[in-house]
């Protein structure tokens, strides 16, 4: 399943997602048109401060969720790519799926009192774009890719940590080793 | 990737093959923008922000408490700010040369136009009878200088002179005619600082004074001493576009705003083009990028290399041998491209420096030697060039330039020398000149793909609306042929071909006049306005009256905000792409675009798509022609 995973160090909190998000969410799908419009246009996302860090919050579109778990109308549901959905028809605006949302990305729509939440760009997604959010962040905080690929990256990350701490380690004994002297002069 | 117009094409195809970044790379990777900055929501005034508003929820502030309103209407103040301080900056330059050549500072200038000194020693109260030309055009420094210390609160010197009666009381009516442009630039920092001015439409007024003092003591004033000093522009033909570059001759490319410098250093180019032919070179070819470029264009005909957008591109040919710079819209990434291509580009003004630029400081009373520096540089690049190879876009055209109001009257009082104006208000009248429409500022990339100033004013002249152009967009117009005999062949209206065909034919061209007037520089859309006031003076109405329009089809620039801002205190509706950074204050859109109309009779008119851009445009003119009864 594609996901969304956020690198936390990257983000400056500028609320380029939360107003891209807004504006993917509004009738006209322009930022210009988007701000005269009525109702105004309801981000799903949330950057929030935690210590000195800013932290982009948004539906984890989790695999066995809480929220589909608590809705008592049954209007929480999975679409075919996996994303959890809300059918505004059968919700009832009762926030259980908020209060039982470890992430808090579950807000009540003031104008048409249902909830809302992330649906993963699903018109967005179907013409081969980013996720909004995604694609209005200027930092790569937010990183849009299949769940396997974005675990991977994690991996080679971390690898690379490895590495280079092995490379400073080798670099250091090539100064007296006599076998990491021949490796360096290419030997091995 | 964005495709442009086939020259710079070549060049962008060069660029991606060599790996070379360029403006095209640098947007895509800073898109997309920032909507806060878009809208004009954010606000960096003061330590406790910054702070930015949603524009989805009506009621957010930042910490002080400053609204959207308030915060857009600042940000926008400080943008027009940024543009007139630009202006008059560059007037003062101008006129300080003239106060260093009076007092015999600056042997390398001298009064070129004595019949422009006369008519504005006239227009100033300046008494003229039994004084020496030096007296007189001493007292007109004078007189400049005053408009930036006075304190008396009286209107300033230029802003009387320049200003048609029924403009000057409409803003005095207002409170919005202005006594000192350094303090208004002053005031309006000070009134943006943080916890003063909150009240948008104060600040909205603040901003239409700033456009005011642009129009005065920076457009008119700058363009008037440029006048007097290197000569009322005439019309002349030109060329344009990067093909006008030539691979066997010593390339100087003058970049920047100003004549000052660059009238010298086309001066030494031909006094020294004797060595370049001893270095092996073809002679010295001087060539005009962004508004210096147009400055020596209208005056000596030097040919319009490139606009400012190409000043980058134009580095990736390797046939620039120098490129001097003097100030405004000089892109940092030039300096860093002419490294990769062996040659210089020189800053020559103290407050202008570009990492990887050579400096050599200009100042007035050295500009020969200074200006002689410069073209050796430029010979000596073409040494260290001579044989390497270069890649030159074959595209060029040629078109005409020079357009000044004195040049427009001089011609038009060949068909009526008692009432020179009448022929042209005559052909208005009947239609045949279905309107006015003065297209200024400068190439965005963010629109340039679009080709947005061709098609608009193609659209435009198609439906008879004759054009006049300065600055950056001159240029686009040329490079797409605007500018030639044959558009007003094949691209006009009936009425305005047959118009300009008479034109051509009473000026001597042997050849109709172009649909286009490229009336110089970007402080030269002071001609526009002129021309404007000079109309309406004429048919006995205010600006606002006429069937007319103004548009900055690409605006990247403060400076064109601020021009802007002028054009709307003058009554004009200004049609404005991209999307100005207003939409966050619901006050500031409804005033800008609507309910100024009612005061000054100008507004703003914002649409990204050319074709709809001009018919908004004509239909404005249409209203306009309609309440003329016309």
């Amino acid at each position: 399943m594609k996901r969304v995973f956020i690198d936390v160090r990257r983000c400056t909190g500028c609320k380029s997602c939360e107003l891209a998000c807004a504006v993917e969410h509004s009738e006209s799908k322009d930022l210009f048109l988007a701000v005269f419009e009525t109702p105004s246009p309801v981000k799903r996302i949330h950057v929030e401060q935690v210590q000195a860090f800013s932290y982009p919050s948004r539906c984890m579109h989790c695999e066995e969720a809480s929220c589909m778990i608590a809705c008592p109308s049954g209007a929480m549901d999975k679409d075919k790519s996996g994303a959890v959905v809300v059918n505004e028809a059968r919700c009832m605006g009762c926030m259980m799926c908020a209060m039982v949302c470890p992430f808090g990305a579950i807000t009540m729509n003031r104008a048409s009192k249902v909830i809302i939440k992330c649906d993963f760009c699903i018109t967005r997604k179907n013409n081969g774009k980013l996720p909004a959010c995604v694609e209005a962040c200027p930092t790569g905080t937010l990183q849009y890719g299949e769940e396997e690929d974005l675990v991977r990256s994690k991996r080679i990350v971390a690898g690379q940590a490895v590495i280079k701490a092995v490379c400073a380690e080798k670099e250091r004994l090539s100064e007296t080793n006599p076998l990491e002297i021949f490796r360096k002069l290419g030997g091995i | 990737m964005k495709r442009l117009d086939m020259a710079t094409q070549v060049l962008v195809n060069k660029a991606m093959e060599e790996g070379i970044e360029t403006g095209l790379d640098r947007l895509e990777k800073q898109s997309p923008q920032c909507g806060f900055g878009q809208l004009g929501m954010c606000c960096r005034i003061c330590y406790l922000g910054p702070c930015r508003i949603d524009p989805f929820d009506g009621r957010g502030k930042g910490v002080c408490g400053a609204t959207a309103d308030t915060i857009v209407c600042r940000n926008l103040l400080r943008e027009e700010t940024g543009g007139a301080a630009s202006h008059v900056g560059h007037a003062r330059h101008v006129v300080l040369t003239m106060k260093k050549m009076l007092e015999g500072k600056a042997p390398g200038y001298r009064i070129v136009d004595r019949g422009k000194l006369m008519e504005i020693a006239s227009g100033l109260g300046i008494a003229t009878e039994s004084r020496t030309d030096n007296e007189i055009a001493l007292d007109m420094v004078n007189k400049a200088l005053e408009d930036l210390s006075r304190q008396d609160g009286e209107p300033m010197n230029w802003l009387k002179f320049r200003t048609p009666e029924k403009e000057f009381n409409m803003w005095q009516e207002v409170g919005l005619v202005v006594s000192n442009a350094h303090n208004e630039i002053e005031e309006a920092m000070h009134r943006t600082s943080m916890g003063n001015d909150a009240d948008p439409i104060n600040l909205l007024l603040a901003c239409l004074r700033m456009g005011i003092v642009d129009g005065y003591a920076g457009l008119f004033m700058a363009a008037d001493f440029h006048d007097v000093l290197f000569g009322t522009p005439k019309i002349r033909t030109t060329e344009a576009n990067l093909g006008v570059l030539e691979p066997d001759k010593v390339n100087i490319a003058i970049h920047g705003h100003n004549p000052v410098l660059s009238t010298k250093v086309l001066q030494w180019a031909d006094k020294l083009e004797g060595e370049a032919v001893n270095q092996g070179a073809k002679g010295i070819n001087v060539i005009g990028v962004c508004c210096s470029g147009n400055e020596l264009t209208i005056r000596n005909g030097i040919p319009m290399a490139a606009h400012n957008l190409q000043s980058e591109f134009i580095m990736l040919t390797g046939a620039i041998d120098v490129m001097p710079v003097d100030m405004q819209c000089i892109w940092p990434s030039t300096a860093q491209l002419a490294s990769c291509f062996g040659t210089k580009v020189i800053t020559t003004e103290p407050f202008v420096k570009i990492p990887g630029a050579e400096h050599i400081g200009f100042e007035p009373e050295h500009a020969d030697q200074e200006a002689e520096k410069i073209v050796r540089c430029g010979i000596d690049t073409f040494n260290a060039r001579k044989g390497k190879s270069v890649t030159i876009p074959k595209y060029k055209t040629v078109g005409y330039a020079g357009f000044s109001v004195e040049a427009i009257i001089e011609l038009l009082k060949k068909l009526n020398n008692k009432d020179p104006l009448k022929p042209l208000i005559d052909n208005i009248v009947n239609g045949n000149i279905y309107g006015a429409v003065g297209i200024a500022g400068c190439p965005s990339l963010k629109l340039r793909d679009t080709f947005m100033t061709e098609k608009m004013t193609r659209e435009l002249i198609k439906n008879n609306v004759l054009v006049v152009t300065t600055g950056c967009t001159a240029h686009i117009c040329a490079q797409a042929g605007l500018l030639n005999s044959k558009a007003a062949e094949n691209e006009c209206g009936d009425g305005l071909k047959a118009v300009l065909t008479v034109l051509g034919e009473t000026g001597g061209f042997g050849a109709p006049l172009p649909p286009v007037w490229h009336m110089g520089s970007c402080v030269d859309n002071s001609r526009i306005g002129h021309l404007l006031g000079v109309l309406a003076q004429r048919l006995g109405v205010k600006i606002s009256q006429v069937p007319a329009a103004a548009s900055a089809p690409e605006l990247v620039q403060e400076k064109a905000v601020s021009i802007v801002t002028w054009f709307l205190a003058l009554g004009l509706m200004v049609h404005i792409a991209p999307v100005p950074r207003i939409l966050g204050s619901p006050v500031a859109s409804k005033v800008l675009t609507s309910d100024l109309e009612n005061i000054t009779g100008g507004k703003a008119y914002v649409e990204l798509d050319p074709v709809k851009a001009a018919s908004g445009i004509i239909k404005h003119i249409a209203e306009k022609r309609h309440s003329l009864g016309i």
